[in-house]
């Protein structure tokens, strides 16, 4: 059992939640993901590790609430339970020096960046960080992001923060007027598909954070399978970043509509029936 | 041995297998001929004193006869389940030559049962604490038998496992209505009093690494993580929506139970008509699963004939019975999808089998014709791989072939501390053999932590892999 410490509502339909895991937090690495299951009945679900303190023993998952499992999560509250935490999996993001390093946020992908900025600017890169969301309220982290960012680009869809856009828009004049070492994206996959397709023609190495839907997420399924390159590899031991120049979008967003009846079908029963099974993990 | 109706037992979940009745049983025990040279126990990966277990049977003194296997196996239920009896103690057994051989299995099986039904399981003695510390990784067969054997000795054993239960394939991978969940479960309790601890959701190589436990004081590590990671063809259309891996499809209902969505979170996809490819267990459970899910059509697609088809015998005919059709000599080359990417059907390329080679084996040859099946689902079950993450992260250990771990037959591996068995050394093979291996491991760990054991000169030679498919 996974003690829950604080829980906030960061953002409309987004949570963060900073939960007492000491043996994850000892070697949660930039990048890193969680599996975790809220109780007996629950589904295994990965989340990303958005902070982590070793001191404390404690790490931080942020989460949209989109079906059955983020919303039962985002009932919990402080002093709640989660049943089942493994981690930290996935491999890391490669932290060395590479110049100047874009990082592009779509909504919550954004604070998934956090740590990856951390590291990256502790390991002397220079940094843009490009943020876009549909409106402002949906920015998360912005502020904690200025503290290490060497620039901050903000891009909305409705122009209520920062320049009225998409991020790709962004990027593209900053690919134009530096010298870009590396781009990392991570957000909704279209958004990930829009920025590798307008790295390509610049040559510049783009890696994305990728997210079919995983089961146990120790290379023992297959479930999260994604094609790269023309050939088959497990998002949860050989990513969840890939090569964007590589990957097969479509395929991938075709997967992740697999189950969108039975999503749909928990989702309505959940919320209908107010069966709150989560109360039983006080 | 009784097995249930299969137009009744095909809905659902329950146990196909009823067992021997006490009158069956001592009808079973009787025709044992009590051999001088039993060969039935040569059959036995971890030798078995049947004819000896089976007296206690014809006496009436049940227990007695358990106490006898325990002796041997940990988990007696299990086994006399799931044992491959016709290529091991029954293949061996002497009335076998004429006619049928002793039901050696359903004997163990029924002996097992038999306590359970009077509710309490003996505890055997346990030595008292030594001190000594020793971690075991993964908590399938292997795992749990050098856990239990340990434990026994006086060893301070705790076993980390990966997923959020422990059991291994018993509880992720062979499905219930083979082995029912409790009694896995019942045999994961009888480890655990022992005094054995059980933690989940440790991914060791990840949450902790094998030298942080050999710095908190594990004086050797035994890696039992199994080799569960699917294989596949790589054939055009493999990630067409409704194509499964079997160790997915059987990972959602077997571990996360999800034929019983919404009341569990963990959806499965239920299909009309489905394809199978492979004949091993892993392929006979896929089928029977879907069947039972709601399919109407279930074909299993084997490149071979049934003759090589690795899998239980009784399995194949419990398949059959309700109503599994088969495509032998059939190797897919294909799988094609709707415009939405949802499987369409399957394309097979037609196979016969080749003159004997060296090795004496008749390998499937393509005859050029071609034929397609309408389904819509697939599922892929060719066979396993080793499980990557804790091999990955152990550098200097030899390996061989796909990440196997080189171990001897006592388990040792080429670094110190560091012992293995089960199907992460040999390759997907079967319950009583990652038993075995486990037996073997618990004996050479205890006699390395006594300093009874003579220092590796050398690196072993591979086992050679029993996986097939
Ligand atoms: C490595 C990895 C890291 C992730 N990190 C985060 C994170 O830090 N924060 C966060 O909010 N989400 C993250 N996700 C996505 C998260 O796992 C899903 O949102 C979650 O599984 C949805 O579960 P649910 O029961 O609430 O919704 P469901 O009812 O299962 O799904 C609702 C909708 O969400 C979409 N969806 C389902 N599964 C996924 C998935 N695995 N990834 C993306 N969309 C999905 C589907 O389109 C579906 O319609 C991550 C996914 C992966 C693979
Ligand atoms: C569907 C199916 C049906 C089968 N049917 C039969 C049958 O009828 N008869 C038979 O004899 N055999 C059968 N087998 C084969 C048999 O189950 C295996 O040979 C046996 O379970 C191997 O045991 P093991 O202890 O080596 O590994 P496993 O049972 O695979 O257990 C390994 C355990 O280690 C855990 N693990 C992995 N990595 C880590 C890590 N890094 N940290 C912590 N834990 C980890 C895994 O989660 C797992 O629980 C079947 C196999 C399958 C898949
Ligand atoms: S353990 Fe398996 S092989 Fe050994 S006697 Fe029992 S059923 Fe036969
Ligand atoms: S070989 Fe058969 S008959 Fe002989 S002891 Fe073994 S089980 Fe009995
Ligand atoms: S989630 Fe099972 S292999 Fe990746």
């Amino acid at each position: 059992m996974f003690k829950i410490l604080e829980k906030h509502t960061i953002a409309p339909k987004v949570d963060m939640m900073v939960i007492d895991a000491p043996h994850i937090a000892g070697h949660a690495k930039a990048g890193n993901f969680v599996v975790l299951r809220i109780n007996e009945k629950g589904e295994r679900i990965p989340l990303t590790i958005a902070d982590s303190d070793k001191r404390k023993g404690t790490i931080t998952l942020l989460f949209q609430k989109v079906g059955k499992t983020t919303e039962a999560l985002g009932m919990l509250k402080p002093g709640n339970k989660i049943r089942d935490i493994a981690g930290p999996l996935g491999h890391a993001t490669p932290i060395e020096k590479f110049g100047h390093c874009v990082l592009v946020g779509g909504g919550i992908g954004s604070a998934t960046l956090y740590p990856i900025l951390k590291a990256l600017k502790d390991a002397g890169n220079k940094i843009t960080v490009i943020l876009g969301a549909r409106t402002k309220d949906l920015l998360v982290w912005e502020d904690k992001f200025r503290e290490y960012a060497d620039e901050m680009l903000i891009t909305t869809d409705d122009g209520s923060s920062g320049r009225k856009g998409f991020v790709t828009e962004a990027l593209k004049e900053t690919i134009e007027k530096k010298t870009v070492a590396v781009v990392i994206a991570v957000g909704p996959l279209r958004m990930m598909k829009a920025v590798s397709e307008l790295t390509k023609p610049y040559g510049v190495k783009t890696i994305v954070s990728l997210n079919p839907v995983m089961v146990e997420g120790t290379g023992m399924c297959g479930a999260c399978r994604v094609n790269i390159g023309g050939k088959t590899r497990f998002a949860c031991t050989d990513g969840p970043e890939f090569d964007g120049h590589e990957v097969d979008f479509k395929e991938l967003e075709n997967r992740l509509k697999f189950y969108k009846e039975e999503e749909a079908q928990a989702l309505h029963l959940f919320l209908t029936k107010k069966k709150i099974q989560v109360t039983s993990n006080e | 041995m009784r097995f249930r109706n299969p137009e009744k037992r095909k809905k659902d979940f329950k146990e196909v297998s009823l067992g021997l009745t006490e009158k069956q049983a001592l009808k079973e025990a009787l025709s044992c001929l009590q051999c001088k040279k039993p060969r039935c126990i040569d059959g036995c990966p971890v030798e078995i004193d049947i004819p000896k277990f089976i007296s206690f049977v014809k006496e009436k003194d049940y227990l007695g006869g358990l106490r006898k296997i325990r002796e041997y196996n940990n988990l007696p239920s299990v086994c006399g389940r799931v044992c491959p009896q016709e290529t091991q103690c029954q293949g061996n057994c002497i009335k076998g030559k004429k006619g049928r051989p002793v039901a050696i299995g359903a004997l163990e099986r029924f002996v097992a049962d038999y306590e359970m039904v009077l509710g309490e399981t003996e505890t055997p003695e346990v030595q008292s604490a030594n001190g000594h510390k020793v971690a075991v990784i993964g908590s399938g067969p292997a795992g749990l038998t050098v856990a239990a054997d340990l434990a026994k000795l006086g060893y301070d054993i705790t076993v980390f496992e990966a997923l959020h239960e422990a059991g291994g394939v018993l509880l992720y991978g062979i499905p219930e209505f083979r082995l029912p969940k409790k009694i896995v479960q019942r045999e994961i309790e009888y480890v655990k009093r022992l005094g054995v601890k059980m933690i989940v959701n440790w991914v060791i190589g990840r949450t902790k690494t094998i030298d942080e436990l050999i710095e908190e004081g594990f004086e050797t590590i035994f890696i039992g993580v199994g080799a569960g990671a699917p294989r596949y063809l790589g054939i055009p259309g493999e990630n067409l929506n409704n194509v499964y891996f079997a160790s997915e499809f059987l990972t959602r209902v077997n571990l996360m139970k999800a034929h019983r969505f919404p009341l569990y979170d963990t959806p499965v996809k239920k299909a009309g008509r489905v394809a199978v490819v492979g004949g091993g267990n892993v392929a006979m459970d896929s089928a029977r699963t879907a069947l039972r899910l709601g399919a109407e059509e279930v074909s299993i697609i084997y490149r071979r004939t049934e003759t090589e088809m690795p899998s239980r015998h009784e399995e194949v005919e419990n398949a059959k019975e309700e109503g599994i059709t088969f495509h032998f000599l059939s190797n897919p080359k294909e799988i094609t999808g709707d415009d939405r990417g949802w499987v369409q059907s399957i394309r097979c390329e037609r196979m016969r089998l080749s003159e004997p080679d060296e090795s004496g084996r008749r390998r499937p040859e393509s005859t050029g014709e071609e034929f397609v099946i309408e389904v819509d689902q697939v599922i892929m079950a060719i066979g396993q791989r080793s499980n990557p993450i804790l091999v990955r992260s152990i550098s200097g250990l030899n390996l061989w072939g796909d990440g196997y771990i080189v171990a001897d037959r006592d388990g040792k591996t080429n670094l110190e501390r560091i012992f293995a068995g089960g199907d992460i050394t040999t390759g997907a093979a079967t319950v009583i053999s990652a038993m075995g291996a486990g037996k073997r491991a618990a004996r050479s760990i205890d006699n390395f932590i006594m300093g009874r054991g003579e220092p590796l000169s050398q690196p072993p030679e591979p086992v050679q892999s029993q996986s097939k498919h």
